[in-house]
């Protein structure tokens, strides 16, 4: 399999009037052809700024990548221009945002929203763009195409346009595919059709996706492998059954316990105390600790040293160290100590 | 559509209507007639009387005002009492184009500058351009144009001798009248355009249009600024209507023999046909550039629809 992407050691900081904001400190993941990386974590943790910073879409010149690399298919894209970055979006990388509602321009035809990104990379005419555009229109199922490109967006649906966009974002077929949060805004049933809609596409294409989220439904249905964020690191990865099944980090045990489930129906449902950490001082040790019912002295002092569980799976977390299995017992801090 | 417009012309009429009405009663109720100069040496009382029964003055408030009603409906204002020689149309036939141009070259100079000010003003947010434009345009909003084009006549014509003091005779005399009577509505075109385009410029669909690899051109002209002139084309009418009325001001000052002396010495001198014709024309004209704003505005946004309004 071909690697597409790799991100070592990311750091993206913005500056504001209140400082500096480090929104993400250090994230590094890789990504291989036909394979769906689900990013998770709560709000706030960094997650669309490690999407956009891929694509140099972070507001400039407020923030900007402090330290790391992006390889896109081997090449480093960290430092490109703007006019370089130009010939990657919508021909390498593409993008799909959460909302369908803003995401299409309210003035523009369908039509001419769909061809005008192939239409400058590919210098297609008019009458090839506008082929393309019926293709991919009828690839993503939407009905009438050929009528429907002369549409305005607020003529059609929420899910309707949100398969547009997916559209516009495949229609140089791009090698990866950054999907933030991109059922979000959308009802269940139009969720699930549009996740179907993801793994048909992957199945035909073979495009890399990488999936920003804070729905583990979403998750458990069409990602191969999972990034637990929190607090701009990634604290957890690993295949999508070594996460749902053996989760190792305290914080990715308890996202996991607080998702509805169908068959327990008693049961409540645990949402995590606290909130993150503030990423104008974030902590020198470990983020989680103020919220960790397992936290120890040591987790507020230093960083984990990464655990590694099995080949494909991490854990950055004390808890798993050799040496804290003698310790434990006489360190362990009460959790209400740090609220 | 059809029925749109028919609607419309409807409402129109109605608005000239109570227009005509408004003005017909400020005319009965301000003092004075056209026939009590008293420098005039011919204005003994028996000419008066004869004259007012020939302009019908003579006759009660109803009477006039159902011929005055009758004017309007054939567009014919009969005579300007003070200048027998001509019609009301024969002086609106003469003036009008002159203000017209004066005006339409305005607001074409203002829309050009204040969207181009309030667009590069947007892009060099919070830089030093962006400062200068917005000090041009709260100076263009708080000076008014009478000082303005004073200033102007006073620097450029009379100081510096490089355009002409007044009149209206070739390009290089229309240059100041126009700055004059254009920054005013540039400097607000500006404003508006410079914070409607810094919301634009955050939506979604414009990160959208640059995660597709969009030149800026394109980003910034195709996709920000159509929506962002929106704003602008809904206060476009209001800044018609007062380029109408600035070049009565700015008409006197260079002394351009456009509509508005006549319109201005009219009223001195209560000419009523021309009073009235004038009002009654520039309500229309006005009714019409609004209803091109409609237009315009249902152009740019496909989500206003023209047509009637059960729609689907
Ligand atoms: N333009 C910006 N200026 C300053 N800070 C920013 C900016 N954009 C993001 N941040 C900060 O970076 C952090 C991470 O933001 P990010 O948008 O990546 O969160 P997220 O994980 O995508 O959350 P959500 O689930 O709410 O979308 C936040 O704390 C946010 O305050
Ligand atoms: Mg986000």
């Amino acid at each position: 399999m071909n690697k597409i992407l790799e991100v070592n050691d990311l750091h993206v900081s913005f500056s504001t009037y209140g400082g500096e904001v480090k929104a993400v400190r250090g994230v590094s993941f890789d990504l291989y052809q036909g394979e769906t990386l689900a990013i998770v974590g709560e709000s706030g943790c960094g997650k669309s700024v490690t999407a956009n910073s891929i694509i140099q879409l972070i507001p400039k010149p407020a923030g900007k990548i402090s330290n790391g690399q992006i390889l896109f298919k081997d090449q480093d894209i960290t430092h490109y221009t703007e006019r370089q970055m130009r010939n990657i979006r919508g021909v390498d990388i593409s993008m799909i945002f959460q909302d369908p509602m803003t995401a299409l321009n309210p003035t523009l035809t369908i039509g001419d929203q769909l061809t005008e990104g192939v239409r400058q990379h590919e210098n297609l005419s008019l009458k090839d763009a506008k082929e393309k555009a019926i293709e991919m229109l009828n690839l993503v199922g939407i009905p009438n195409p050929e009528e429907r490109l002369q549409q305005y967006p607020h003529q059609f649906s929420g899910g309707m346009r949100q398969r547009i966009v997916i559209a516009i974002a495949l229609i140089c077929e791009p090698d990866l595919l950054i999907a933030d949060e991109p059922t979000t805004a959308l009802d269940v049933t139009i969720q699930a059709q549009i996740l179907e809609l993801f793994e048909k596409i992957q199945e035909k294409t073979n495009v890399a996706i990488i999936l920003i989220t804070h729905d583990f439904g979403v998750v458990a249905k069409i990602a191969d492998r999972i990034a637990v964020m929190y607090a701009g690191k990634i604290i957890e990865s690993g295949l999508k059954k070594e996460i749902f099944y053996n989760p190792k980090h305290p914080y990715t045990k308890g996202l996991l316990h607080s998702i509805p489930r169908l068959d327990q129906k008693n049961e409540k449902l645990i949402p995590i105390d606290g909130t993150p950490p503030d990423l104008f001082s974030p902590p020198v040790g470990c983020p989680f600790t103020a919220r960790c019912p397992h936290a120890m002295v040591a987790c507020e002092k230093v960083y984990p040293l990464r655990h590694e569980e099995s080949q494909s799976h991490y854990v950055d977390c004390w808890l798993y160290d050799e040496r804290v299995k003698h310790i434990t017992k006489i360190n362990i801090k009460p959790k209400e100590e740090y609220k | 559509m059809f029925k749109y417009i028919i609607k419309r012309f409807f409402m129109a009429i109605l608005t000239i209507w109570i227009i005509a009405t408004l003005t017909f009663i400020l005319m009965m109720s301000i003092p004075g007639s056209p026939f009590n100069d008293v420098s005039d040496k011919t204005s003994n009382e028996a000419v008066q009387e004869n004259l007012e029964a020939h302009f019908n003055l003579d006759q009660p408030p109803v009477i006039q005002y159902v011929y005055y009603l009758k004017s309007i409906a054939t567009f014919d204002f009969g005579p300007s009492i003070k200048k027998p020689n001509d019609t009301v149309n024969e002086l609106l036939g003469r003036g009008f184009p002159i203000s017209f141009e004066l005006g339409i070259l305005s607001i074409i100079v203002a829309l050009i500058s204040g969207i181009a000010l309030g667009v590069l003003a947007a892009l060099k947010h919070n830089k030093i351009i962006d400062y200068m434009a917005m000090t041009i345009a709260v100076l263009g909003i708080s000076i008014p144009n009478f000082v303005l084009a004073t200033l102007l006549i006073q620097q450029l014509a009379v100081n510096l001798n490089i355009l002409p003091v007044a009149t209206w005779k070739s390009p290089a005399h229309m240059v100041l009248p126009t700055i004059a009577l254009a920054t005013g509505p540039m400097a607000i075109i500006a404003r508006l355009t410079r914070s409607s385009m810094l919301e634009v410029l955050t939506q979604d669909y414009i990160k959208m249009a640059r995660a597709k690899g969009l030149s800026p051109y394109k980003v910034i002209i195709k996709h920000a600024l159509k929506n962002a002139l929106m704003p602008v084309v809904t206060i476009l009418g209001t800044l018609l209507a007062g380029v109408l009325t600035g070049t009565f001001v700015i008409e006197k000052i260079f002394a351009i023999p456009g509509m508005g002396q006549y319109f201005v010495q009219s009223i001195n001198e209560r000419d009523y046909p021309v009073i009235m014709g004038t009002t009654v024309f520039y309500s229309a004209f006005l009714i019409l550039m609004l209803f091109l704003v409609d237009i315009t505005y249902g152009i740019l946004d496909p989500r206003i629809k023209i047509h009637d309004e059960k729609g689907d």
